[in-house]
């Protein structure tokens, strides 16, 4: 058994300690010990973005991030992003331009937009594509995501 | 995965004295995203985990006299510092070209230098602005020419207890392309990575022609660099050139090409490289 280890971290605003083995994953973690399980574990490997969160402000696949290794830093998954009695611009925009079908990989492109979009507001539908470059989609065929994101904006 | 003890070290001294005591059994944990592929997979089981993350000295990215890149640099930095943008537009697309943002976000410019892949994108274009690597160990600091930085795939000349702080690149005074060559455009490793500087035009008094992906360590086509040096720079030069860079390299067939196929494409991408240099784009 490997020794445990203490984790802090501020998960969607809320402080958060855990014992954890250090081989476990950030997605992991999230899922399993927070049950936030928003972050979805498709390849496990970093090619397919289902796991995306943010980390201290910036969108990464938390499959390829040991938990430990985010001691004291903050997370923000989908479910510290959707209103209680509502959507996000972001998640109504992907809903009404049919850019979501089963949802398995909606919830890692709806962090990917929104990390995008707050540091570029404005982006080209270049931007869009190269910002989801890293979440696949084997249901929509990314035009009605990348539509969604360019439309969600201009609303 | 098998268990390992884990250390946070806040100075490169504690980091130094934990790789020392597990001696070649401890794995620096950068932002992950090769070394825990490694150990997910099971080909790499290391006794202890040292994430470098904390550690102040790795950081930063100036410039003045050179660009310094800390060791823990992320792609994403690298992308969209204006800085590297303004000063070595090449080294910025090179790392667009790499990964995703997701894992750009989590991926350092050391952890791309220290896995020491063949195909990592940032090899080239660094080798061709002809960086230098500073590194840190028990017995101090060095400096290593960047060209001389890779022994072999995976391999380096990094010793046990031996950190890389940060990359040091020089002023340009000239142009510089980064080509990479892989199926798809994006979320893919390179099938060839070219990477080449040049200073004056027509003659030419430098040129760095950097090969990725295409021989054991990244490869500087020193031949095809001969043909395009002085003189006046003619079409048929550089196409000479291409067919010496393709001769230089030393691919091997794998599931992403054949010996022919890559030895083709460093022609193609040679050539398409100078031509773009010479003609300012
Ligand atoms: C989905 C995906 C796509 C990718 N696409 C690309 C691509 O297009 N091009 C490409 O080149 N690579 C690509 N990679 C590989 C990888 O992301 C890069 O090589 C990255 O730069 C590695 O950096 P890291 O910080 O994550 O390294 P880590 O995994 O943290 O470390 C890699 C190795 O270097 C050592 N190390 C790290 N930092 C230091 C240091 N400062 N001193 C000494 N040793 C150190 C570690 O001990 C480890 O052995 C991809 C990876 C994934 C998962
Ligand atoms: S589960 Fe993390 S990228 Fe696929
Ligand atoms: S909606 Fe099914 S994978 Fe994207």
């Amino acid at each position: 058994m490997a020794k445990k280890f203490h984790l802090t971290l501020n998960v969607n605003g809320e402080h958060q300690e855990l014992l954890i083995d250090p081989r476990r994953s950030l997605l992991d973690v999230l899922r399993n010990d927070l049950e936030l399980r928003g972050a979805h574990r498709g390849c496990d490997s970093g090619d397919c973005g289902a796991c995306t969160v943010i980390l201290n402000g910036k969108a990464i696949t938390s499959c390829m991030t040991l938990a430990a290794d985010c001691d004291g830093d903050s997370v923000i998954t989908v479910e510290g992003i959707t209103p209680a009695d509502g959507l996000h611009p972001v998640q109504k925009a992907l809903v009404a331009e049919g850019g979501i079908q089963c949802g398995f990989c909606t919830t890692g492109i709806v962090m990917a937009a929104i990390a995008l979009l707050e540091s570029n507001p404005h982006p080209t539908e270049e931007d869009v594509r190269d910002g989801l470059a890293g979440n696949l989609c084997r249901c929509t065929g990314y035009k009605k995501i990348v539509e969604a994101v360019l439309n969600g904006e201009r609303k | 995965m098998k268990p390992f003890d884990y250390f946070s070290p806040k100075t490169l001294s504690e980091a130094s004295e934990v790789l020392s005591k597990y001696n070649d059994d401890a794995r620096m944990i950068a932002g992950g995203t090769d070394l825990l592929l490694k150990m997910k997979a099971g080909r790499l089981a290391p006794k202890a985990i040292i994430n470098i993350k904390r550690i102040p000295d790795l950081r930063g990215l100036t410039f003045n006299s050179h660009l310094t890149l800390g060791a823990l640099t992320t792609l994403e930095e690298i992308k969209q510092s204006p800085i590297i943008r303004q000063y070595y537009p090449a080294l910025s697309s090179a790392a667009a070209t790499m990964a995703s943002v997701q894992i750009r976000n989590l991926a350092t410019v050391g952890g791309n230098m220290c896995n020491a892949a063949p195909s990592a994108d940032l090899a080239p274009i660094l080798i061709a602005l002809n960086a230098t690597a500073v590194i840190n160990g028990a017995k101090g600091e060095r400096r290593v020419l960047l060209e001389e930085f890779f022994t072999a795939p995976g391999k380096s000349v990094l010793g046990v207890g031996e950190l890389l702080i940060s990359l040091e690149v020089p002023k340009q005074e000239g142009k510089s392309i980064y080509l990479k060559h892989s199926p798809r455009e994006h979320m893919d490793i390179a099938v060839v990575g070219v990477g080449i500087a040049c200073r004056g035009f027509n003659p030419l008094t430098q040129v760095r022609i950097i090969l990725g992906a295409v021989a054991p360590i990244p490869l500087r086509a020193k031949k095809a660099e001969e043909e395009v040096m002085g003189g006046s720079l003619t079409k048929e030069r550089i196409e000479r050139a291409a067919k010496i860079a393709a001769e230089e390299a030393r691919p091997i067939d794998d599931v992403r090409g054949s010996v022919w196929y890559r030895r083709k494409i460093v022609e193609v991408m040679v050539k398409r490289g100078l031509t773009g240099l010479v003609n300012g784009n």
